[in-house]
């Protein structure tokens, strides 16, 4: 590649760069005033983005275009509000888990209005009018729109920073970043204040997308993607620094024209496609990053969270009455083969139902106990699934064998990823490792010749003598149940004691000589690993897996699975993994929008019952027993 | 004999001097309290001794070592216990199980999977408890105690890992003057009892002056006092700064409002 190809490809990705920089810094004011991560902001990016394309077909010309564009921006700055002001001020003061959360109910709520009103299909907006010839750069054409692109990022960010510097509006915001509490107590009008912030911040997402009009079709999947590269460019910059948003915005734009503008390089007898590295390139950079600056390129540390969860109970031995209740479900489960003979369905739901409780405790482990709220749980799940069914296909092997490297898989991704998660606490862990979770999906995605890409990996089935449905129950069975066993076992022992140390104080756990990081750390693989043994079962399960495994959706799932059953206790997980597949098997089966229901199931949870159905119940009977 | 000793320790946060020049030594056994007034340096050269802050400048030496750039967990395990100003449990645990926390970590067993915490070092978690006077609460949950208490329970769990010094931040800060004297009394008898050295930070002064076996005076981050309690009660600097006498009052300011 000569010298001129690389500058010319540098530009490019300067003309990509505007769009993530507001996406970011409108995340990172947001979050800068109110505690926020709006996981929904990469939903107003995709919609700035239908909106702006729908506006310039149907109306056209320059004036559907360009008023198009800044149309769009304005709706969703509406809508931003609308959204402030309906679900936000009314989980400000609830614990940080719930804020993210809701957001993603958000998210999910968007897309399958987006899918409604749109429909599947992409969507491509015309050129610009006025701008659609090209100028001729180092002996190419370079659009003059991506030109125009490249201005308008710096443009913005004086803008941006003319705000923050010299208005009182401006003043508001860099006071409120750093205290409050105190701009509260001065007497500003907070509630306006968060408004005005949000509706900024909604804006730029939608502007940002927008302006994507002539560049890119409108799709469904946008939206995730979208946040997580603004997620690791608000890591690498640094949250709260506007500065640092572009900065890094550019950095990854940067990074990623490159490994597209280099595509397939032979290194000897070596091949590797660069063009199909660039999520991998980003994780790299994010990694360098954070172990040089913590806390990105311009930020600061953490401040501490301030909203922390209701101190939950101690954990005890399990009592007379729920041993009696295991050991009764636990003969059910072992004479299921009999009593369901007719109807064969029920046995293929047991397994999907265990594999989830398995899957959801392992994440209880850590979200729970550890209090690391891993947004990217599915990443290990997918890596054992794929470890499993990688055995299967290129080494033939046998069943339990690859039921033995399906945790192995699981466990060396949580220790690469926990490595750098347990480094940050709080949002930034989420977002890290939702960030995480995408990279490993784009990894079983793009890497064709070994995970077979979309397609995925087919035909896994367990081999004799578990080629039968009922032998694989029991298989199934006694896997998870030893899991479960096990991760109850660990939390009892001082293993778990040290995790909950960590998470309840910190500062007190490391004065008795706790080195909570690598307690955390170990947490985390552990968790990981057992993600992985859910996932083995799964592919042997279905027979056949795709990079969906890892999907975001899954991750989310299992969060909202021990949400439902109630974080605060240990059995939550499982009562909430097998009410929440239940559900979704028949919920999926009456209706295409069964996100958008999940969404609103979330909201529900989050608004109504934060503490879940087993919380519920306990707390009932906490009541019951002493009237007050 | 000294336990801690602290020599021309500096700290300087952009140009305040937080601490400058600070020497002193604690002595085996003994009681010694580190006053002044609001912004004098007492946390800074706390969070110095306990590992929290680097110095700029200067040496701290635990038992004839030096313990500057170690982590706070790492001086713990060389028998420096402490308390906080706001006291640190674990909220989630019950009383037993905080002290019983310490003591797994005590004896190297934070990564140990098998047999439960709760079944570990029971006796010894309770001998503890009923030394601070709070065996009776063992099996309660420490999110239900009151303040009182809970700096109680820290207490037991400060003293797990057989300290020979002991770091209290302001131990009786909100605290009802009642709860105040019994802390202290406790503390002391301790010390006594354990032959265990303690260097405290405090505001209420009749808790020092009548515990304290030594005080030294910090003031704009200099030492500028050591001695028993009736030589600091006695000395001229010492009053200057907390009567008002010499610099930190100035009239004009007052006649401006």
């Amino acid at each position: 590649m000569t010298l001129e190809a690389l500058l010319f490809q540098a530009l490019n990705g300067l003309a990509a760069a505007s769009s993530l920089f507001f996406v970011g810094a409108g995340l990172s004011l947001i979050f800068g005033v109110t505690r926020i991560i709006n996981i929904a902001h990469g939903s107003f990016y995709m919609l700035g983005l239908y909106l702006a394309a729908t506006l310039a077909i149907k109306v056209g010309g320059g004036f559907g275009f360009w008023g198009g564009i800044l149309a769009a921006g304005l709706v969703v700055a509406a809508l931003g509000g609308l959204v402030e002001v309906l679900l936000l001020r009314r989980i400000y003061q609830a614990p940080e888990l719930f804020q993210l959360l809701a957001t993603f109910a958000l998210l999910l709520v968007i897309n399958d209005v987006v899918q409604y009103v749109w429909g599947p299909e992409d969507l491509l907006g015309p050129r610009a009018p006025g701008l659609r010839g090209s100028v001729e750069i180092l002996g190419r054409n370079f659009p003059s729109y991506d030109l125009f692109l490249i201005a308008i990022g710096p443009l913005v960010l004086l803008l941006l920073h003319l705000m923050l510097a010299r208005t009182r509006f401006g003043r508001l915001i860099r006071a409120a970043t750093q205290d409050r509490e105190m701009v509260g107590a001065l007497g500003v009008n907070q509630a306006m204040l968060f408004t005005i912030v949000f509706v900024l911040g909604a804006f730029l997402a939608g502007f940002g997308g927008a302006l994507q009009v002539a560049r890119e079709p409108a799709n469904l999947g946008l939206d995730l993607v979208v946040i997580s590269d603004a997620f690791v460019v608000v890591v690498v910059g640094g949250m709260g620094s506007i500065t640092g948003a572009f900065l890094a915005a550019v950095i990854i734009a940067e990074v990623k024209a490159l490994c597209i503008g280099l595509g397939l390089v032979h290194f000897g007898a070596f091949a590797v496609n660069f063009s199909k590295l660039t999520l991998v390139a980003e994780f790299l950079v994010m990694a360098v990053v954070l172990i040089v600056r913590p806390f990105g390129l311009l930020g600061r540390p953490q401040a501490p969270v301030r909203n922390p969860a209701e101190i939950e109970d101690p954990i005890r031995p399990a009592t007379l009455p729920l041993r009696a209740a295991a050991a009764a479900l636990l003969l059910l489960l072992l004479l299921l083969p009999l009593l369901s003979k007719t109807s064969p369905y029920v046995l293929v739901l047991s397994i999907d139902v265990l594999i989830a409780i398995l899957f959801a405790t392992s994440l209880h482990f850590i979200m729970g106990p550890g209090g690391m709220h891993s947004f990217g749980h599915a990443a290990y799940f997918g890596l054992g699934a794929y470890g499993a069914a990688l055995m299967v296909k290129f080494a033939a092997a046998a069943t339990l064998l690859a039921l033995i490297v399906a945790p192995l898989a699981g466990l060396m991704g949580a220790l690469l990823f926990g490595w750098f998660a347990v480094r940050l606490s709080g949002v930034y862990l989420a977002m890290l490792t939702l960030a995480f979770a995408q990279i490993v999906w784009s990894i079983l995605f793009q890497w064709e010749e070994v995970t077979g890409g979309s397609n995925g990996i087919l035909g896994i089935w367990p081999q004799a003598p578990f080629d039968s449905r009922p032998a694989f129950y029991f298989l199934t069975l006694a896997l998870v149940l030893a899991g479960v066993l096990l991760l109850r076992c660990f939390l009892f022992a001082p293993f778990g004691y040290a995790m909950r140390a960590g998470r309840d104080s910190p500062l007190r756990a490391e004065a008795i000589g706790i080195a909570v990081k690598r307690v955390q750390w170990i947490g985390f693989a552990i968790a990981g690993a057992f993600a992985g043994i859910a996932g083995g079962v799964f592919a042997f399960a279905k027979g056949t897996i795709s990079p969906d495994v890892a999907w975001v959706s899954r991750s989310i799932d299992a969060m909202v699975m021990v949400l439902l059953g109630g974080i605060q206790t240990l059995t939550g997980p499982i009562v909430g993994a097998a009410v929440f597949t239940v559900l979704q098997d028949n919920v999926m089966r009456q209706t295409a929008f069964w996100r958008g229901l999940l969404g609103a199931v979330i909201l529900l949870l989050v608004l109504v019952f934060p503490g879940g159905i087993v919380g519920a119940l306990s707390k009932r009977a906490a009541a019951r027993r002493k009237p007050a | 004999m000294s336990v801690l000793r602290v020599r021309n320790l500096s700290k300087a946060f952009g140009g305040v001097h937080a601490v400058e020049n600070v020497s002193f030594d604690v002595g085996d056994g003994e009681f010694l309290a580190l006053i002044g007034p609001n912004g004098a340096g007492k946390s800074t050269c706390f969070n110095m001794i306990n590992g929290q802050l680097a110095p700029d400048r200067g040496d701290i030496q635990f038992a004839d070592r030096s313990i500057v750039g170690l982590k706070p967990r790492e001086i713990w395990r060389l028998g420096v216990g402490r308390t906080f100003q706001v006291a640190a449990t674990f909220g989630s645990m019950t009383v037993a199980e905080n002290v019983q926390m310490a003591l797994v970590s005590h004896h190297g067993e934070i990564f140990r999977f098998a047999r439960a915490l709760a079944a570990r070092h029971r006796e010894r978690a309770f001998e503890l408890l009923e030394q601070v006077g709070m065996a009776g609460s063992a099996p309660r949950a420490c999110k239900e105690l009151a303040y009182g208490d809970v700096k109680r329970v820290e207490l037991a769990i400060a003293l797990a890992n057989e300290p020979r010094l002991l770091l209290m931040d302001e131990p009786t800060a909100g605290m009802a003057p009642r709860e105040r004297n019994d802390l202290i009394a406790l503390v002391k008898r301790l010390v006594v009892e354990r032959r265990i050295s303690v260097l405290f930070t405090e505001h209420s002064m009749d808790v020092v002056f009548a515990y304290a076996d030594r005080i030294i005076v910090l003031a704009r981050g200099m030492l500028i006092a050591d001695g028993n309690a009736e030589a600091i009660r006695d000395n001229m600097q010492v009053q200057q700064v907390y009567l008002g006498a010499g610099r930190t009052f100035r009239p004009h300011a007052q006649a401006q409002s």
